[in-house]
């Protein structure tokens, strides 16, 4: 077992820090039914962690319990060593903590830039008179604000559909959008749901590599939901395998891959 | 710090003409590109300093005079920049098709021995890691877009712009290397290498001097009368001949401005943001454009399409004879005035074509419809007719002198005569040096009195003076009945309706002429969402009965155009298929700039074209494909034969 303080070496030559985010003896409940049940893990610096299992696992659920919108009944949940309260979503943004959905949560009627733009909310402090006016503080934030979003489009190569509204977009664009918003507010900690869900292969392959470039290119730390088999084994550092609510499996994807309950979750077993 | 004096203003170098447009225009703009939305300028001041800086730094980096250095990316400033410096320290640019598979690029950079390579971005660097060992030359690498190459290797890998700040602090001794190499340069050293796409066999090396490319410039911006004020929009291959003429040539002799787009997908709007003044574009861009708009057109409102479809008419009636300054009465003047506020002006405004002076279409015969479209609404359209050993430039049209059947004039300075099989040779300042390592090949081109053969076949028209381009000279064959061949005049026919994208017909020693056709996705889909066809594939869209009955009224019509004229009659097409694939340069079945190989579609599709003329109704096939990673697949599938009804005049004329 690795110490919360000790680095690790990937299989690709990366180093990987410390224990940034840590799940201890999380268990959630909607009422009577309980959608997580004591699950321990933790989130490394700079590592891809892919959590993953059948439909129904809890994946979701856990995803909103790392980003802080479900508050577990039992369990505590530490951020950079300290334990972390019950926070407001923009307390969560204000971490450097941002998400993507499983179902597309942008603003249909708004152009991809001002998408992106809403990414920066949080650090825009210019007051409302200013902002009205378009004067002095809110123009300079507006401005340096710009910038940061212009290199995330750049980035993520979606020049050409900066000022389409994002209801005429087709869905990998879409969800390409979602991540760029995402990444406007520079997260440390990036959670993504389903980034590849209805994607075509191509789709896929270019998702892959947007992931790879921002983990490498800006050192963000990666938790992610993922169905594609092939595209968690390839992508992720570790990997945490739910099956109804439990943890079955954590580990490496290769150690994963040989787990036996993790084989028996997802082929099923015989009932003999 | 005052930096040492480099080089000389004798204009006999592209680093000499861009000293001298430094010190005349200064802060003007000599290059811009977007990025990050916003539009990034570089004066000839700074042009100058980034291209001093990199070559110093380059130096460094042990270039040495005669070197050969491969250029592959995007359009971008840099990359203009970057070849200026490497003329500076004596060696040669060799740019490179940046969508060329690592196969392809192997055997242009082992025959050059490039010993650098400029990369754009991590999908460049990848290629050359992927060949580097089959490289015995290759040293260094210099990549202009770092994002992904943070773990590779950096022992033979450089930021452009750690390079450049190599360059910025490099000592004097640097200094005075590159003022002793710059101040080498004369008009015969070598300016560019560049490697034709070769429609036969493997790519040449064309090599080509100081004098070539600059004596050529400065008649052809005379010609059009291209000054400081001009803008263009670079967006064509860097690899091809034109693009260095227009933008670095021209750019560098008449101090206009290089504009470079974002990225390949927001072209159109970069356009319609620089609006250009000069522009070049192939006939299948213009093709592409007309199709979109007669596209949106057809989607638009009743009132709209009324509008467009009035005014149009009317441009079509007027339009070129307005451009031509020809006498037209006062009612149609006034009426083509109201066409421009509601009809013309805004529509050129969406293509970015408002404030286009002198455009130029050339590489392939532009259809006469799509011509005079554009010709029309007022845009100075004109046909020139170059390749890569004329450093572009072989005949052009004079302003006032425009039609879509010629290529024009012979360009000042070039001497054109036809040779007694008809091929065009030509004579010119723009005449290449050699092709690199291939004496056989320059002596067969070449002859030593300067004549080059041009591989076409055309006729100067008596009354006008200006040329006619019928077909590639070799391709100009008998048919079985001696009667005369010329599959490309046909093709060309075919390819003008716009639900055509590619045709290829045979015929050569046999007794009939057969066509494949690829219909255009884009044109051909439009027309199926408007009819309620449904379809998941470009397959299954060609195939569809629908689709092969328009195609054949086309191939018919072609047919009858072509029964009119005695001498080609006989190559009317019998019969047809529309194939299953759309042709590709991955597959090799195309140029990388889009001709048509003949010969190896006919070896790769032996079987169909068998079943053309053995009488069978439909044919299964299987074909490999290769997909844009390099990957292969399989596809097959039944297509159907179909009869095309052809005109006795071709039985008259062959007996």
């Amino acid at each position: 077992m690795l110490s919360n303080t000790d680095g690790y070496v990937t299989e690709d030559g990366r180093t990987i820090g410390g224990v940034v985010m840590e799940m201890k003896n999380i268990t959630l409940r909607f009422g009577g039914v309980t959608a997580i049940k004591d699950i321990t893990f933790d989130i490394r610096e700079g590592e891809i962690r892919a959590i993953i299992g059948p439909n129904g696992a809890g994946k979701s659920s856990m995803l909103n319990v790392v980003s802080g919108f479900y508050v577990p009944q039992e369990g505590e949940v530490f951020f950079r060593g300290e334990k972390r309260p019950a926070l407001k979503p923009f307390e969560v943004a204000r971490q450097g903590i941002a998400r993507t959905f499983q179902n597309i949560a942008l603003f249909e009627g708004m152009s991809v830039l001002d998408n992106v733009m809403t990414g920066r909310l949080t650090q825009m402090k210019a007051g409302f008179i200013s902002q009205s006016i378009w004067r002095g503080k809110a123009e300079k934030e507006e401005v340096e604000n710009r910038e940061i979003c212009e290199r995330v489009i750049d980035f993520l190569e979606i020049q050409s559909i900066r000022k389409t509204p994002v209801s005429r977009l087709p869905y990998g664009l879409k969800k390409r959008v979602e991540l760029a918003r995402a990444l406007a507010s520079e997260p440390k900690l990036l959670l993504l749901d389903e980034p590849m869900a209805g994607m075509n292969v191509e789709e896929k392959e270019d998702m892959s590599r947007f992931i790879l470039d921002v983990n490498d290119e800006f050192g963000t730390t990666i938790a992610l939901i993922e169905h594609d088999m092939g595209v968690v084994m390839d992508l992720s550092d570790r990997v945490v395998v739910m099956d109804y609510g439990k943890k079955i499996g954590d580990g490496t994807p290769s150690e994963v891959r040989n787990n036996q309950a993790v084989i028996d979750a997802y082929l099923g077993v015989s009932h003999d | 710090m005052a930096q040492p004096k480099l080089g000389t203003n004798d204009m006999v170098s592209l680093p000499a003409l861009l000293r001298k447009n430094a010190s005349s225009f200064g802060s003007s703009a000599a290059f811009r590109e977007k990025e990050f939305g916003i539009w990034q300028t570089w004066s000839w001041t700074k042009a100058l300093e980034e291209a001093e800086y990199f070559a110093l730094g380059l130096i460094e980096l042990g270039i040495k005079p005669g070197d050969f250095v491969a250029i592959l990316g995007r359009n971008r400033p840099d990359l203009y920049i970057a070849m200026i410096s490497i003329q500076m320290t004596g060696a040669t640019p060799v740019p490179q098709y940046q969508d060329s598979v690592a196969d392809e690029m192997e055997y242009v950079l082992a025959h050059c021995g490039a010993k650098f390579v400029i990369a754009g971005d991590q999908e460049q660097v990848d290629k050359i890691l992927e060949i580097q060992s089959k490289l015995p030359d290759f040293k260094q690498m210099i990549y202009l877009d770092g994002r992904g190459l943070r773990k590779y290797d950096h022992s033979k890998l450089h930021s452009f712009a750690s390079i450049m700040e190599n360059g910025k602090n490099s000592g004097s001794s640097t200094r005075t290397t590159l003022s002793e190499r710059e101040g080498a340069l004369d008009y015969d050293s070598t300016c560019v290498m560049l490697y034709t796409s070769g429609t036969t066999g493997k790519p040449k090396g064309v090599v080509l001097s100081n004098a070539n490319i600059i004596e050529t410039a400065k008649t052809t911006c005379q010609f059009d009368d291209l000054k400081q004020s001009d803008e263009i929009l670079a967006y064509l291959p860097m690899a091809w001949i034109g693009d260095f003429i227009f933008s670095v040539g021209q750019a560098m002799w008449s101090g206009f401005c290089v504009n470079c787009p974002e990225s390949a997908d927001t072209l159109s709007n970069d356009l319609r943001e620089i609006g250009p003044t000069y522009y070049f574009a192939p006939p299948r861009v213009f093709e592409m454009q007309l199709t979109n708009v007669m596209i949106r057109m057809e989607d638009s409102g009743r009132f709209k399409k009324w509008l467009f479809d009035y005014f149009m008419d009317h441009a079509r009636h007027v339009g070129a004879d307005i451009l031509d300054g020809k006498s037209v009465g006062v009612a149609s003047r006034i009426k083509y005035f109201l066409g421009e506020l509601m009809v013309y002006g805004p529509l050129k405004n969406t293509l970015g074509f408002s404030k286009v002076r002198v455009g130029y279409t050339a590489g392939e015969a532009i259809g006469p419809e799509i011509f005079e479209f554009y010709r029309s609404l007022g845009i100075n359209l004109k046909q020139l007719y170059g390749q890569t050993e004329a450093s572009v430039y072989i005949t052009q049209q004079p302003d006032g002198e425009v039609r879509g059947d010629t290529v024009g004039v012979p360009t000042p300075g070039v001497e054109v005569r036809i040779g007694d099989n008809g091929e065009v040779y030509y004579k010119s300042p723009g005449t290449f040096v050699e092709y690199y390592k291939n004496p056989e090949s320059t002596a067969d081109t070449k002859d030593p009195e300067g004549w080059v053969a041009t591989g076409d076949a055309g006729f100067f028209e008596e009354d006008t003076g200006h040329l006619r381009i019928i077909d590639r000279a070799k391709d100009v064959a008998k048919m079985s009945d001696g009667s005369m061949f010329a599959p490309k005049y046909v093709e060309n026919k075919l390819k003008f309706y716009p639900n055509i994208l590619e045709a290829v017909v045979f015929g050569a020693g046999k007794e009939r002429c057969v066509a494949f056709v690829n219909i255009d996705l884009s044109a051909v889909g439009n027309w199926a969402e408007r009819n309620n066809i449904a379809y998941s594939s470009y397959q299954e869209l060609a195939g569809h009965p629908k689709v092969l009955e328009t195609i054949q009224s086309h191939v018919e019509e072609v047919n009858a155009s072509i029964a009119k004229d005695k001498m080609l009659a006989g190559c009317q097409i019998h019969r047809f298929l529309v194939l299953h694939k759309e042709l590709d340069a991955d597959d090799g079945e195309l140029t990388r700039t889009r001709k048509v190989r003949r010969k190896i579609i006919a070896d790769k599709f032996e079987d169909l074209i068998n079943a053309l003329y053995d009488g069978s109704t439909s044919i299964y096939t299987e074909t490999e494909v290769t997909y844009e990673d390099g990957r292969k697949g399989q596809i097959s599938a039944t297509l159907q034969i179909k009869d095309a009804t052809t005109n006795n005049v071709a039985a008259i004329a062959a007996q």
